[in-house]
């Protein structure tokens, strides 16, 4: 966590964003991230992420609810406290069917779920810098890490040239925080300072 | 020049010139208003009725179970009734979120939150009558695998009514976390609009500091994608398990194999007409027509007479398989339900669910809203009817003469069902006030496909020939991504 300078450029359409994505990268500076208000199809390849294992992660989760039914009925109704109802054996996997696919269903959404708040790094409370007002709006907004690579007048320059309705330098934490949200104030004397 | 072309035989999913900006402002505004006098008056009514709901079941809990009309003849009366009509109520939500999802119907954006959060409440609704039809609801967490000082003795992981519990926790419970998951974008957005601090701070912590980076719009898509995947299933397993209560024991009326489908096709069906009485609503209030359309209402109704015409046939068959097996005791409890002292609703169940859906093959009935709004409640009364029919004319007069009984409500059990109504309402109205009523993100997503303006300025190419298509396309950018998406590689 620390705070770093932004070069900050925000897009008021896809079809501007993904020519500008494209320049971007071919020009050898590296995105911090894209921000938009809502899934763009494609923006991740054409940013270069790879795809997500999140799928992979929920199907384990479900083996574990699986396992989880089936093994613990099973050790209840053969050998914790055997009852014989209603004439089924003790052994009675095909009743057990509905409540093992339940606890599959349950420990694969819960699971999946914690996993997505883990990764992407959100929680309640949870804090962090929205480098736009309107980027949950209608704008998309490509941030770029300033640095010794990466000189502000240089990449400032490009951005302008790449189609951006807005672009600013800001100085922002780079990751979360907890705390009130109106850090506003103290966002604002560091920009200006 | 937008390359995501869709036909124009496709009504547009969102009418009027919308812009993203635009979307976010009808959709938003209406939380940052002070609600109308409509919504006052909406909601202390709904208190009300929740405060009637709670001292009539105060009351039952008091007393005892005896101030209930039910009997030893007739178990499950009006509380069961109300329970599976509830929670039937619930699949279409997901229906429209999962199964929708996974069949690509655009439609469903518009119309998928308020579907969602119809089945967090109702699901809630159908939660209380089996808790309370305990009696001693103080020991109503024997029914959870609990280790306890009996022995431990487990609760009986054979029986249907223990599969209900683990049915019914497991979908609110995936339910909820699916509409959630869906929400925090969108309280992102009203977050980065509020003006005032409490606003903000409060849509701040519900939006969990989601910022909408590319990397977590990804995992959300894998996420929603996957949680649709296990809903369907799931939506379609919670009613063949309540279905199971009955279909598993050996009651005449009951011990039938179809219930399962025919359960579910009746749940979906009761519950897209919940969603459209609250649609109809909803969009009027909250003045949301464009976004929720005509054609929306049509989808719907088309479902409607699908789901109907399924339970028909049910019914139907029903009675066949009861002459058909040649058992006295089947064939002897459906001419009971026919023209015995039910008979009432039997018929108002068949009048209802079967014959008046059949409106809906008229085109013009299907997109006339007043009539909409009227054939939901008619048929959230016939679907009701079906359950009561099912539950206490089945039972009413069983195998001794001796003991055949007749039963009617009493009025903690009318109380009770009154309260889940105003349950329902409460939390709709506080839905309806403070969330975002429509999927902002999603309506963004499909605008530039759906969007009436969009679909509108892409009219010339109707005219164009392939070729031409491509070559305007190929000469307009150098992007070849953007083609990709349009498919005018192939």
């Amino acid at each position: 966590m620390a705070i770093k300078k932004f070069a900050v450029a925000a897009y008021d359409d896809e079809e501007v964003l993904f020519p500008a994505v494209k320049k971007v990268r071919k020009n050898g500076y590296k995105i911090h991230d894209i921000y938009t208000p809502f899934a763009v199809h494609g923006l991740d390849e054409a940013m270069g992420l790879k795809g997500t294992d999140l799928h992979i992660a929920g199907f384990i989760y479900g083996l574990c609810g699986t396992s989880t039914a089936v093994g613990f009925i099973s050790w209840i109704f053969t050998s914790d406290w055997p009852i014989i109802y209603g004439g089924k054996p003790h052994f009675a996997l095909p009743a057990w069917i509905p409540i093992t696919f339940e606890l599959t269903v349950l420990f694969a959404a819960v699971g999946m779920t914690l996993t997505f708040c883990y990764l992407n790094q959100i929680m309640p409370g949870v804090k962090k810098h929205v480098f736009h007002p309107r980027q949950s709006d209608d704008l998309f907004v490509m941030a770029i890490e300033i640095n010794n690579h990466t000189p502000e007048n240089e990449v400032m320059a490009f951005l302008k040239a790449t189609g951006a309705k807005e672009t600013s330098v800001q100085m922002a934490e780079e990751g979360w925080w907890y705390g009130r949200w109106d850090k506003k104030e103290a966002y604002e004397a560091l920009n200006a300072g | 020049m937008h390359l995501k072309y869709e036909s124009f035989i496709r009504e547009p999913l969102v009418d009027g010139d919308k812009t993203y900006h635009q979307v976010s402002e009808d959709i938003i505004s209406p939380i940052e208003r002070k609600p109308g006098r409509m919504w006052y008056v909406g909601f202390v009514f709904s208190l009300i009725l929740l405060g009637y709901g709670l001292f009539s079941v105060t009351w039952a809990v008091y007393w005892g179970l005896g101030t209930w009309g039910v009997n030893r003849t007739i178990g499950w009366g009006w509380d069961i009734t109300n329970f599976v009509w509830w929670i039937g109520i619930g699949h279409a939500g997901t229906l429209i979120s999962a199964i929708l999802l996974l069949f690509r119907q655009g439609w469903r954006t518009g119309v998928n939150r308020a579907a969602e959060a119809m089945t967090i409440f109702a699901v809630m609704c159908a939660g209380q009558f089996p808790i309370f039809h305990m009696g001693r609801v103080w020991d109503g967490f024997w029914v959870l695998p609990l280790p306890n000082t009996r022995g431990t003795l487990w609760p009986n992981f054979d029986s249907p009514l223990l599969w209900d519990v683990f049915a019914i926790s497991t979908y609110f419970t995936v339910s909820l976390l699916f509409w959630y998951s869906g929400l925090v974008p969108d309280f992102a957005l009203i977050r980065d609009r509020a003006t005032t601090k409490f606003r903000k701070m409060a849509y701040g912590l519900a939006s969990f500091g989601w910022t909408g980076t590319a990397k977590s719009w990804q995992r959300a898509e894998a996420l929603w994608l996957v949680l649709a995947g296990l809903s369907t299933p799931l939506v379609l397993s919670v009613h063949t398990i309540v279905s199971f209560d009955f279909a598993t024991s050996v009651i005449p009326g009951w011990h039938t194999t179809i219930f399962p489908p025919y359960f579910v096709a009746g749940a979906v069906f009761s519950g897209f007409a919940m969603v459209n009485t609250l649609l109809v609503l909803t969009r009027k209030i909250l003045h949301l027509e464009e976004y929720i359309t005509t054609g929306h209402l049509e989808a719907m109704n088309k479902i409607i007479l699908l789901t109907g015409s399924i339970v028909g046939v049910a019914y139907i068959t029903e009675l066949f398989i009861a002459w058909y097996s040649q058992s006295w005791g089947e064939q002897a409890a459906f001419k009971w339900r026919i023209m015995g002292p039910y008979w009432w609703s039997y018929w108002a169940m068949m009048t209802c669910n079967v014959v008046s859906p059949q409106l809906f093959w008229v085109k013009k009935l299907r997109r006339n809203v007043p009539f909409t709004f009227v054939m939901s409640i008619v048929v959230n009364i016939g679907m009701w009817f079906e359950r009561f029919v099912i539950i206490v004319t089945s039972t009413y007069r069983d195998w001794i003469p001796g003991s055949w009984s007749y039963y009617s409500p009493t009025w903690p059990e009318v109380g009770f069902y009154l309260g889940t109504f105003g349950l329902f309402f409460t939390c709709y109205f506080l839905f309806a006030k403070y969330f975002p009523v429509v999927a902002v993100h999603e309506i963004k997503f499909v605008l530039k496909t759906s969007g009436d303006n969009y679909k509108r300025s892409m009219e010339k190419l109707e005219t164009q020939s392939e070729d031409e298509f491509i070559h305007i396309a190929t000469t307009h950018h150098d992007d070849d991504h953007v083609l990709e998406g349009a498919g005018a590689h192939h």
